[in-house]
């Protein structure tokens, strides 16, 4: 049911019955390694490109998800996808594996939230019984395809970001144990001008807070609703920009309870300047880390506002600006 | 930012623009100045080592040294660039990295490594000089236009 402008809210609240994360070396050494599925030892993952190693991390991710849901792949009604690779290649090759009715999706990095949305009102809406989110991203075949050769001696600035090598899968089913989708706010898209895409932190942070204010306005709630509110790759250098704009807009959300993705995936000790980014970043970060606090019972509520830019490499040689966009999802124990 | 790019933006943006620059860290611009030094003069000193290994060990002078100098300083960079240590070295020397042959061989080696998945042709030989190619194209282009300005001024009778 559409509530205010821009919010759906999901009366039947969709079940998580199933998640996981799959990383890869960096992600081990990172914060959250406790909390994935499965983390492997090189970027390859025994095949001969990034592109199928990625597609490799999804089809993991899939699988465990739906293991741990204690379904089978057939018991999959739609799967929904999306990542950063041209035409979501990984995404589409992994529906192929699974041979399930498929939906792709490109929403940049915010891709998760923006299936999370979607199968939540597949769901909801009683047109499936259970559908499966997930998306992916890896470190090497996105510096490939969006920056320099990954090998390429170009230094980065310190408002760079690392983008997360993994996938996070999600089982959302219409009953079951586990963590309820209870609403989500569907973004707009924001330009501040902002064309470099060595700072997407800055660039997403306005999308992001547009998509807060709209989701507090929109159910008319106060951030004391929540435990946790993380933001999705903001990174150290947005979620800066996005706490100050927030208190700017009269949001006052203490600093315990703001949190970013990008933040908490890797240690400060790592070399990943700003922080981390990519679809995997908050897929593994919610459906790894933040869902097992749920069912451990430390965290009741939390928004999760996953950001995306939705540049190209080719809007960027153009010297076009980067539109961005934030989908922010409610999940209640 | 220049001002005519400025000048394309609403007055939102502007403000949110200069919002966001106050809490961005800067690039630290004297530390890499200092580092592109410090990087740059480490890899010329290397090939000044080898010209002089060249000269004293092997029957070279100080013209014919460079060759053979230039060989090995590529190698080794493209070597670097193959075990995955040399953006590490450019991410702290910077330009110092970038500047010389080494840096050259590197944006070579680099686009050739992640091709190598779409094929010898279509992805290694047609993606091999992606960073290279303009360097080359402007060079060559550039030496014309002084050559052109250097016939130009000699058949004048000056120089």
């Amino acid at each position: 049911m559409l509530q205010g402008h821009q919010t759906w809210v999901f009366e039947s609240k969709p079940v998580i019955i199933g998640s996981a994360a799959i990383g890869g070396p960096f992600e081990a050494q990172g914060n959250l390694a406790k909390d994935f599925d499965l983390l492997h030892g090189d970027i390859w993952l025994g095949q001969d490109s990034y592109e199928l190693a990625e597609r490799k991390f999804l089809e993991e991710a899939c699988e465990t998800a739906i293991k741990k849901a204690g379904l089978k792949k057939e018991d999959i009604q739609f799967f929904l996808s999306g990542d950063l690779i041209n035409q979501i290649m990984p995404s589409s090759f992994t529906a192929r594996t699974l041979a399930v009715p498929y939906l792709g999706i490109y929403g940049a990095c915010s891709s998760s939230m923006e299936g999370l949305s979607l199968a939540s009102l597949i769901i909801d809406s009683g047109f499936a019984q259970t559908a499966l989110v997930g998306t992916s991203s890896h470190n090497a075949a996105c510096e490939k395809q969006y920056r320099y050769p990954t090998e390429y001696g170009a230094q980065k600035p310190p408002t760079a970001q690392w983008t997360v090598t993994g996938a996070g899968a999600a089982v959302v089913a219409k009953d079951g144990e586990g963590p309820h989708v209870v609403a989500s706010t569907i973004g707009r898209v924001i330009d501040m001008g902002l064309s470099d895409p060595f700072n997407m932190g800055a660039a997403m942070a306005p999308a992001a807070v547009d998509t807060i204010e709209a989701h507090f306005r929109d159910l008319n709630i106060s951030p004391s609703h929540y435990d946790l509110i993380a933001t999705g790759d903001l990174g150290r250098v947005g979620h800066r920009i996005a706490a100050d704009l927030l208190t700017q807009h009269g949001l006052d959300i203490p600093v315990e309870k703001l949190t970013d993705c990008g933040i908490l995936m890797y240690k400060e000790s790592q070399p990943v300047l700003a922080g981390g980014s990519g679809c995997a970043c908050v897929a593994t970060t919610t459906f790894g880390h933040l869902l097992n606090r749920m069912r451990k019972g430390e965290l009741n509520r939390i928004l999760i506002i996953a950001t995306g830019a939705l540049l190209s490499p080719m809007s960027y040689q153009q010297k076009e600006t980067i539109p961005c966009i934030a989908y922010a999802v409610s999940i209640e124990m | 930012m220049s001002s005519i790019k400025r000048k394309n933006l609403t007055s939102v943006q502007q403000q949110y623009q200069d919002f966001a620059r106050a809490r961005e860290p800067q690039r630290p611009i004297l530390a890499n100045c200092i580092r592109a030094f410090i990087g740059g003069g480490i890899i010329c000193t290397i090939g000044q080592g080898i010209q002089w290994f060249f000269i004293t060990y092997f029957n070279f002078d100080e013209k014919t040294a460079g060759d053979p100098t230039v060989a090995v300083l590529i190698i080794i960079s493209v070597l670097l660039t193959s075990f995955g240590v040399y953006d590490h070295i450019a991410q702290w020397a910077g330009a110092g990295s970038a500047v010389p042959v080494t840096g050259f061989a590197n944006t070579i080696a680099s686009a050739s490594l992640d091709s190598k998945s779409e094929g010898f042709v279509l992805g290694v030989g047609g993606n091999m000089f992606k960073i290279a190619g303009p360097v080359i194209v402007f060079g060559v282009f550039s030496a014309f236009v002084v050559a052109l300005i250097k016939v130009t001024i000699t058949s004048l009778g000056g120089m």
